[in-house]
């Protein structure tokens, strides 16, 4: 679905992605992960166009995405962020309807399919109208990534979507996001720092250091056939599920 | 850009005007030229149309709204005419004038000549009875309003004239020149010669030895169109010709400088007296004078705060989207905030005169208003729109908003507390500095406010200084709502 090729970044001087070539399957969950710092976020914003690589190409579905496509691939593409990324001047429904809106979109088949994600994303219907502030951070999440399918896109990137939460809530919503994922049968890029969501997640793990991936593979593979020995002891110092063989 | 929404004043500023307006009768600023002005305004009336009296500013401006037709008449003074209307020694006024479409009534019966005055006992001290006995003082201070200054029949001339040497020369209002001299401040200053101060405070008059000032016999210049339009007015207007003498000009004068009387009274009695015709004096009462200043004023602080937040919204925009262009822009703003306000406001006169043919009156105060709103605007603008998170404007990109509808639903709506403080703050700048345009005849409440100064009327002062704080706390009021309206709820 995505494809990076020699794709490097440089900020203020020091290079901060790649150069990496990256494709990223159709259909499956692929997480990036790494330690503050690696690039993963960059390696995120680079696929809808939000950075431009230095060099190297970045492509969606065949086209290239370049300042001139951004704005399609955008379309096509959900993207949720930290905290929900919401504007607080609108309300949950507001924020999920924003863009249909933009577009012109007819009033009430948006309705018809605000109903239909909040149903998806167990999102409480009195929760429509109230504004973010007002919601929890599990119930700002929810509109985030009710926000992100609701032009029913063919992608959805998420960064640290449940970064901002407390352990309950974070577990519980885990489970809730990997069934969503499931049923939708979407191209999922997830980016976390924590090996166990990880492997809760992925079908595909992408381990990203200073720029470039170390090991891409199974999360079996990063557990049991470590490329280095960054990977044992990134592998190590996190405590995940024993993952079997 | 800038010039454009000059010319987009100009609706706005045309509507005072409308097509079957009253006659206008000019005075200049001082005291006898609103005395004078007033009784041709109630003789106007009394020949059967609606009359108005227009306090403009000086000769150059009322001469222009004369010929233009802004004012159909104003009384005028024969030595300043030729010296400085038509800059030329005419034998023929009636013919000279009539060049320009303007008419000129006979004299009305008194001189107002130029004069040099001084305290008596200054004058005696320094054994001073005449113009040319100032040649052996050269320490004398003078103050003399900026007009004489500049004026070839005024202090250049004299002092050519006479050969005067004096060195300590200042500008300074008229009213304020005669406390000075009263004070001891300064030692000699102009006076016209039917001014109420001269007996008030017992000054000498310096007589004019060698003859120096010309003649000011006050007259009327009208139009010539007004003869056709309204005959009865201009017969009414002429039946002043000869009908006042300088010493009862002088007690007219006194009655309102000395005794803080109303000048459209004072015409009144006058016409009354000695016209025998029942006169309306344009006073009005407070409650009626309170509604058209507030009127005169929110015409110029409302199309300039207007247009202000027009113009500056999206240079508060442009100065937080390109970071260069954001500094000249906040720069050049900042730098006309640091201008002071009535230097800015004069300054407008010659700019508007070029960009829409008027100099004095609204167009060039709502200009400098217009100006003087834009930093508070553009630099909350631009606050508000550089405070967002980057988080949210990245949210906005991902989403697929293109640059300007994210500007638009997200960037200016989140900016909108933080603008709306800068509009406010502009506002508030804003009713204050428009008391300026009593300066240059733009009305509001700067014209009781000034004309308080001059005639050191303190309840004539209040009668613009109170409306105006209660306007100011008035927007302030009406701002909060607003601001308490678009905020997001709690």
């Amino acid at each position: 679905m995505f494809t990076l090729r020699d794709v490097s970044k440089v900020y203020a001087g020091r290079p901060a992605l790649g150069p990496l070539a990256l494709d990223v399957p159709a259909g499956q969950t692929t997480v990036l992960i790494g330690p503050s710092g690696c690039g993963k976020s960059t390696l995120l914003r680079l696929l809808i166009g939000l950075v431009q690589p230095d060099a190297g190409e970045v492509a969606f579905a065949g086209t290239p995405v370049t300042p001139a496509t951004a704005q399609a691939v955008r379309l096509r593409v959900g993207y949720v962020i930290q905290d929900g990324g919401l504007f607080p001047h609108l309300t949950a429904r507001g924020n999920v309807t924003l863009m249909a809106r933009h577009l012109g979109h007819d009033r009430a088949a948006t309705a018809a399919r605000v109903t239909e994600l909040a149903a998806l994303t167990r999102f409480p219907a009195d929760g429509l109208d109230r504004y973010p502030h007002q919601l929890s951070g599990g119930q700002r999440q929810r509109v985030g990534l009710m926000r992100a399918l609701l032009l029913d896109p063919d992608a959805l990137l998420l960064d640290e979507p449940l970064g901002a939460l407390d352990p309950l809530v974070r577990a519980d919503l885990q489970t809730e996001l990997r069934d969503i994922f499931r049923r939708l049968g979407k191209t999922v890029v997830l980016v976390t720092h924590d090996l166990g969501e990880a492997i809760y997640f992925a079908d595909r793990v992408v381990l990203l250091k200073d720029g470039q991936v170390v090991q891409e593979g199974t999360p079996a593979d990063l557990w049991h056939r470590p490329a280095d020995g960054f990977v044992t002891r990134f592998v190590q110092v996190q405590r995940g599920p024993e993952v079997p063989a | 850009m800038r010039r454009l929404a000059f010319l987009l004043l100009l609706p706005l500023v045309g509507c005072a005007r409308p097509a079957e307006r009253p006659v206008q009768i000019g005075a200049k600023k001082f005291t006898e030229s609103i005395v004078l002005a007033e009784m041709g305004t109630q003789l106007a009336r009394d020949a059967g149309v609606k009359a108005e009296r227009a306090d403009l500013g000086g000769t150059p401006a009322l001469w222009l709204a004369l010929t233009q037709g802004d004012i159909d008449a104003y009384p005028e003074y024969t030595g300043t005419i030729t010296k400085e209307i038509l800059k030329a020694d005419v034998s023929d006024l009636d013919s000279a004038l009539a060049a320009h479409g303007i008419r000129i009534s006979r004299s009305l019966g008194f001189r107002n000549n130029y004069a040099l005055g001084m305290r008596k006992d200054v004058a005696a001290a320094g054994g001073i009875t005449k113009t040319s006995d100032l040649r052996t003082h050269p320490d004398l201070r003078c103050g003399f309003i900026p007009e004489f200054l500049d004026r070839p029949d005024g202090w250049p001339g004299v002092k050519r004239h006479y050969g005067l040497s004096q060195y300590s020369v200042q500008a300074m209002n008229h009213t304020l020149a005669y406390r000075a001299l009263v004070e001891k401040a300064i030692d000699v200053t102009e006076v016209y010669t039917t001014d109420g101060e001269i007996a008030q405070y017992d000054l000498l008059v310096l007589p004019d030895d060698k003859n120096f000032f010309p003649a000011y016999e006050a007259v009327w210049l009208y139009r010539a169109d007004l003869e056709n339009r309204y005959p009865a007015v201009v017969a009414n207007l002429r039946r002043m010709e000869g009908a006042i003498s300088e010493e009862r000009m002088q007690r007219m004068n006194s009655a309102v400088q000395a005794d803080k009387r109303a000048e459209g009274q004072v015409a009144a009695e006058f016409v009354r007296g000695e016209l025998k015709v029942e006169a309306v004096s344009s006073d009005g009462t407070l409650v009626g004078r309170v509604l058209v200043t507030t009127w005169e004023h929110l015409l110029l602080v409302v199309p300039s705060l207007a247009l202000a937040i027009l113009a500056a919204v999206p240079l508060g925009v442009l100065a937080a989207r390109r970071p260069f262009a954001g500094r000249v822009v906040l720069g050049l703003c900042g730098l006309l905030q640091t201008i002071p306000s009535l230097a800015l406001l004069l300054f407008m006169i010659p700019v508007m005169m070029w960009l829409v043919g008027q100099g004095t009156g609204a167009p060039p105060a709502v200009a400098a208003l217009f100006l003087y709103s834009l930093l508070p605007v553009v630099r909350n603008t631009h606050a508000g729109l550089t405070g967002i998170p980057g988080s949210l404007r990245e949210s906005a990109a991902a989403i697929g908003l293109p640059p300007f509808a994210a500007l638009w639903r997200v960037e200016l709506p989140l900016a909108a507390p933080t603008i709306l403080a800068g509009a406010r703050t502009a506002a508030v700048i804003n009713v204050g500095t428009a008391t300026l345009g009593g300066f240059i005849g733009a009305g509001g409440y700067g014209r009781p406010i000034l004309r308080g100064i001059d005639k050191f009327d303190v309840p004539l002062m209040l009668e613009g200084a109170i409306p105006a704080a209660v306007l100011a706390l008035g927007i302030e009021g009406l701002f909060g709502l607003i601001e308490r309206a678009v905020a997001r709820p709690a």
